[in-house]
């Protein structure tokens, strides 16, 4: 399909919808699978959370759908539309002007900045590169600085180490904000925040959602913070969906057990009763060489026969959300059934 | 070894930290009073720059040069501040264990696992090589590193995050210390490894009838796994009491607001958190009063002149420095939760 072809705009058609994506990285002659046969759909306006642990893929999906991989020494199949234009087959011009409408927050918004910049040519960088003219780019840029909660006059000169970090994220949502985007992949953008300022960008990033319209895809490996920003939830597992679902679905009725996992390893602010430890521990498997069958079989307490000989695809589960796995569970959460409301 | 069984193993006593400075001093901790009884598990919170890291240090004696240390520590009932610096590194090391936050950084790349756990008990203990090996090797497997003897050998990078992390727990234990601190030991862990790690000190803990101190930005790690903790804000102690009663029914304005900005999972979708405006102080420009009053919503005069001194809670160990707190609540809630949630998920 050509970049610059228009697809009609239909109300309930996903804004984005990746099929099928694998990718590999190659190293040291080994090949790692990081992604394997991932499909989603985010609909306009809609916010999908992606959690899982480190190296379950969740960083890998959000910089493919921006096609920010590393050229070496990777590979990647399947098809991420962006409003039914294909972005692999962009050229690299196309794909920087495609970067107007598709925008991304990292982890650590420090060392994402060139230091030796100032805050105002910073926010203005994303602008330069779209060819927006100077009077319209400060325009733009004095906007997107206040929609974060700054003037002008409080950043105009100074350079990224005279924020804090909870400034600094404030400085790179401006930065994202600045070109218009459609669409936000936030990759752990609060990870290295203090709780009392967490809140507060994750207030902003709701705010500015709404106002906006804005779709989002939201990477973080804090259960609780996804399911506050989130209307859809996938939770990855070694590359693959395991199960995904409304965060209703998935936080209260979650299927996998894996998810199950996860929601129980959660530290919850419920001193009440004292935590008994678990005394056996879990098998970590080799992400170079994953166990045949299901992927989770080794951690899993339902693990039988059938999962070793027979790898389990995503279907419909029993709350309505899609899930793979054999013997899903059909029973409310674990920590909501010990929380009070 | 132990003296008096019934002294506490770590007693800290009107401890101020100053980093000399001009025009004045940097207060970075001031009049921090608390103590850790044997066998019992103490959690410290507090937000980047309350002074965690600055209080575990001092304790350990290895603060950087430029910090003053006033007041008195005493370990296992004797006073740190009339010892020899060798002398009381020795002693410190024989009965205190720690594990850093990063494990990453805080292992030799270049040295084997095994020699790294070793080396504190030919150091502390005066163990014989072989002795020594023996020991490390034996640890390693009360951590859960299957083939202990086979791992000794190998290099730091042969691990995952959270082996190396259970690694440095064991290191932490070679010298059978009375007392071990996790100084944010599971931060750079994954939630389902985190819980693993705490799980793991909290069995070590008790079967070693040691005490414990985990130091946590996370309320939630701290909650449900210690007998009491100490919140820390500002450089002082604001909040200090047994665990369950702290979290329950907090006193001090700012746990109250740290406990209402977590997002937690049984909201719903897209609920607005509770914020906390302004920064934590900077250590330049401290107030003179209560060190939350810039950023407290019910602050008054007196606040920000006069630092509020501890007050005793209805129930005598939980203290607090507010003087405005918040209202003692009734002893507990009593509404069976399983009952009440029972139903979730149903939607029609």
């Amino acid at each position: 399909m050509r970049p610059d072809m228009p697809s009609p705009a239909v109300a309930d058609q996903p804004l984005i919808s990746i099929e099928n994506l694998s990718v590999q990285f190659t190293r040291a002659g080994k090949q790692m699978r990081a992604v394997q046969d991932v499909s989603l759909h985010v609909a306009p306006g809609e916010t999908l959370g992606l959690v899982g642990e480190s190296g379950s893929g969740k960083t890998t999906i959000g910089r493919a759908l921006l096609r920010l991989l590393p050229e070496a020494n990777t590979q990647w199949q399947g098809s991420i539309r962006y409003q039914g234009t294909d972005l692999a087959g962009l050229s690299k011009t196309d794909m920087r002007r495609m970067r107007g409408r598709l925008q991304m927050i990292f982890q650590d918004p420090v060392s994402s900045f060139n230091p030796r910049r100032k805050i105002e040519d910073i926010v203005a960088e994303g602008l330069e590169i779209q060819g927006i003219e100077r009077s319209e780019r400060k325009l733009r840029m004095e906007a997107a600085l206040r929609d974060v909660g700054f003037s002008l006059a409080d950043v105009a000169g100074r350079r990224p180490h005279q924020f804090s970090g909870g400034q600094c994220q404030r400085i790179a949502i401006a930065r994202a904000l600045a070109v218009q985007p459609e669409l936000i992949v936030c990759d752990e953008p609060v990870a290295s925040l203090d709780v009392s300022v967490q809140a507060h960008i994750i207030n902003l990033l709701q705010d500015i959602r709404e106002a906006r319209r804005l779709t989002m895809i939201f990477i973080s490996h804090d259960l609780a913070v996804v399911k506050n920003v989130s209307d859809k939830v996938a939770v990855l597992y070694m590359g693959k969906v395991v199960e995904v679902g409304t965060g209703e679905q998935v936080y209260s009725r979650p299927a996998h057990p894996y998810t199950r996992t996860l929601l129980e390893a959660v530290p919850v602010v419920d001193a009440s009763r004292k935590i008994k430890p678990a005394a056996e521990r879990m098998v970590m498997p080799s992400r170079n060489r994953p166990p045949e069958g299901c992927a989770f079989r080794l951690r899993c307490p339902r693990a039988a026969d059938r999962c070793a000989k027979e790898e389990p695809v995503l279907g419909v589960g029993p709350g309505g959300q899609s899930v793979a796995c054999h013997f899903p569970h059909d029973e409310p959460a674990p920590n909501l059934v010990s929380e009070s409301a | 070894m132990s003296s008096a069984p019934n002294s506490a193993i770590l007693e800290c006593r009107d401890m101020s930290c100053l980093i000399s400075a001009r025009p004045e001093p940097l207060r970075v901790l001031e009049h921090i009073d608390f103590s850790v009884a044997r066998r019992t598990s103490l959690g410290i919170v507090g937000e980047s720059g309350a002074g965690k890291s600055m209080l575990i240090k001092s304790i350990m004696g290895i603060a950087p040069k430029s910090v003053q240390v006033s007041g008195a520590i005493s370990i296992d009932g004797q006073d740190l501040s009339g010892m020899k610096p060798k002398e009381r590194a020795a002693f410190i090391g024989r009965k205190v264990g720690i594990v850093f936050q990063n494990p990453m950084t805080s292992l030799n790349p270049y040295v084997p696992v095994g020699r790294q756990v070793a080396e504190a008990a030919r150091r502390h203990l005066g163990l014989s090589r072989e002795a020594a090996r023996n020991r490390a090797i034996e640890l390693l497997s009360v951590v859960g590193i299957a083939d202990a003897a086979e791992c000794y050998g190998y290099y730091p990078h042969h691990f995952s995050g959270g082996m190396k992390q259970r690694i440095m727990i064991a290191a932490g234990l070679v010298c059978d210390p009375e007392l071990l601190i996790a100084d944010e030991a599971t931060t750079a862990l994954d939630v389902t490894v985190q819980k693993e790690v705490l799980d793991l000190l909290q069995t070590i803990q008790e079967e070693r009838r040691m005490s414990l101190i985990l130091v946590s930005h996370n309320l939630g790690v701290v909650a449900g796994r210690t007998d009491e903790v100490l919140v820390l804000y500002g450089g002082r102690v604001v909040e200090y009491g047994p665990t369950a009663e702290v979290f329950r029914n907090p006193r001090h304005r700012y746990t109250e607001a740290l406990l209402s900005a977590m997002p937690q999972m049984d909201q719903p979708a897209h609920s607005r958190l509770r914020t906390i405006p302004g920064q934590p102080p900077s250590l330049a420009a401290k107030p003179d009063g209560c060190p939350f009053a810039p950023r407290c919503a019910v602050a008054a005069d007196i606040c920000r002149r006069v630092m509020p001194p501890m007050a005793v809670a209805s129930d005598s160990r939980h203290r607090f420095a507010c003087h405005l707190p918040l209202e003692a609540q009734a002893p507990m809630r009593s509404p069976d939760p399983i009952v009440a949630q029972g139903g979730v998920g149903h939607a029609s």
